[in-house]
């Protein structure tokens, strides 16, 4: 395990995935030197069904022939050997970390769910309770980074962390969504901290550099919306 | 809630998250106050303040501050309590490898085994198909080692130990063997079950098997 100059470090993803993203953040905040191997959307490589036989689905990073599957075990991975370069993405106090964890797997299990359901709602109404949704989560987010961040920009403090990475990385596909439907995610009266964080989130030289444009978001968006239509009914 | 000192432990006694909580915190010889909440009846006002955002169980309160979620506060207390009984390997792809199994085990055990006593005819075939893939993957992750965890216990066993309880329910209610699917598994919870944390912590299969029935009952599944 050396440093990024003599590793062989590759990740298989795919430009439009925010778990992707999640990935990429954290290795260009390390300063890693990666090889992106790009996932063609509708398939999956022979390379992807060998490193992520369980789950098939990218991100999967590739150090040194190992494969490391899940997006924010793959964050973790990655602060924990690249320890000495860049920000620690996670915080050094025990209980800050599970804090930290426990919005990030609120992220995961209740934000993301209700963002994607905004898109994927076949009726009006389910998307209108998926927009709901979405923003009831973004308010508890709203309240929890008021606690977490301490006066300063990020939830990490004064650099970018673990739950910056996991919610940052969903930044590109709200503003799509928001662009789409015309209406507000993140609003300056009912979300001023989350605004402020997304504006240094987004800014961050790292971050803009990975985070994809909202102009193909949404182009993207439309034709997954054409797919989701014409698909036979879900039992 | 503040400076309250102490370990308390807001628990339900057939949880196996709780019991994820309890085998870990016996691991480390740790002192607390187990409180079990009635999920039958009313949340308590602590449980209500202390998991606002979800309101369950188990909750792991350290001086007043509550951590929610299972491996999460498997987690926490491995951190904070890092001389005794490591859970979590030191070595950063094996931690990878421990979080990515556990990980396993959360989205898939509890989620399978809950429509296998739940549903019958087509769907619970289909819920039994999908129990034996994933034993047999696991099993295929165990192999000959001791533990999940290689030759000490370790995050994954913790993990997963606690839902064998529940086996003896799936038998029952779907008519499978776990034994037949995955004999590894069987010996290793035998192994586990030689660890006073885990004989002294998983619920009786019969016991959750009533406990099923009740629901069942309860939610008139039958």
């Amino acid at each position: 395990m050396a440093g990024s100059g003599t590793s062989d470090v590759k990740l298989l993803g795919a430009w439009a995935s925010p778990y992707v993203v999640r990935a990429r953040i954290a290795l260009n905040l390390k300063e890693v030197q990666y090889e992106f191997l790009e996932e063609q959307f509708g398939t999956k490589s022979e390379l992807l069904l060998k490193s992520n036989p369980i789950y098939k689905k990218i991100p999967v990073l590739i150090h040194d022939e190992k494969p490391v599957c899940e997006s924010m075990i793959i964050v973790q991975y990655i602060d924990d050997v690249w320890i000495n370069s860049g920000p620690a993405l996670m915080p050094a106090d025990a209980y800050d970390r599970a804090l930290q964890r426990f919005w990030t797997v609120y992220v995961d299990d209740k934000f993301v769910p209700s963002l994607f359901g905004i898109m994927r709602s076949p009726t009006e109404e389910a998307k209108a309770e998926a927009k709901e949704q979405a923003l009831a989560s973004l308010q508890l987010l709203e309240e929890a980074f008021g606690k977490i961040s301490k006066g300063k920009p990020f939830f990490g403090g004064d650099t970018i962390g673990y739950l910056d990475i996991a919610l940052g990385s969903f930044l590109g596909w709200m503003k799509a969504f928001e662009e789409m439907n015309g209406f507000k995610l993140l609003d300056d009266t009912k979300t001023p901290l989350l605004c402020a964080w997304a504006d240094n989130f987004c800014n961050n030289e790292v971050v803009g550099a990975v985070i994809p444009e909202t102009a193909k978001l949404v182009e993207l968006a439309k034709v997954m919306q054409a797919r989701y239509k014409s698909a036979p009914p879900a039992n | 809630m503040a400076s309250e000192k102490g370990i308390k432990l807001l628990d339900f006694w057939v949880s196996p998250f709780g019991q994820r909580a309890r085998i870990a915190l016996a691991e480390k010889g740790v002192e607390y106050e187990h409180k079990e909440e009635n999920l039958l009846a009313e949340k308590s006002e602590l449980l209500l303040k202390s998991n606002p955002v979800h309101k369950k169980i188990p909750v792991l309160i350290h001086d007043g501050k509550p951590v929610c979620e299972s491996l999460i506060i498997v987690q926490y207390i491995d951190e904070v309590w890092p001389d005794k009984a490591p859970l979590l390997p030191s070595d950063p792809y094996q931690r990878a490898q421990a979080r990515f199994w556990a990980d396993f085990v959360d989205k898939k055990v509890f989620e399978c085994g809950g429509r296998l006593w739940k549903l019958k005819g087509e769907e619970q075939e289909a819920a039994k198909k999908e129990m034996i893939e994933i034993l047999q993957i696991l099993e295929a992750q165990l192999g000959d080692k001791k533990y999940f965890g290689g030759d000490t216990f370790g995050f994954v066993d913790v993990a997963f130990v606690p839902l064998t309880s529940w086996f003896y329910s799936c038998e029952t209610c779907a008519n499978f063997s776990v034994e037949a699917v995955a004999p590894k598994i069987v010996l290793w919870v035998q192994r586990c079950m030689e660890r006073e944390s885990v004989a002294k912590t998983l619920s009786d299969p019969k016991k959750v098997y009533e406990y099923v029935r009740f629901l069942k009952k309860r939610f008139r599944i039958e």
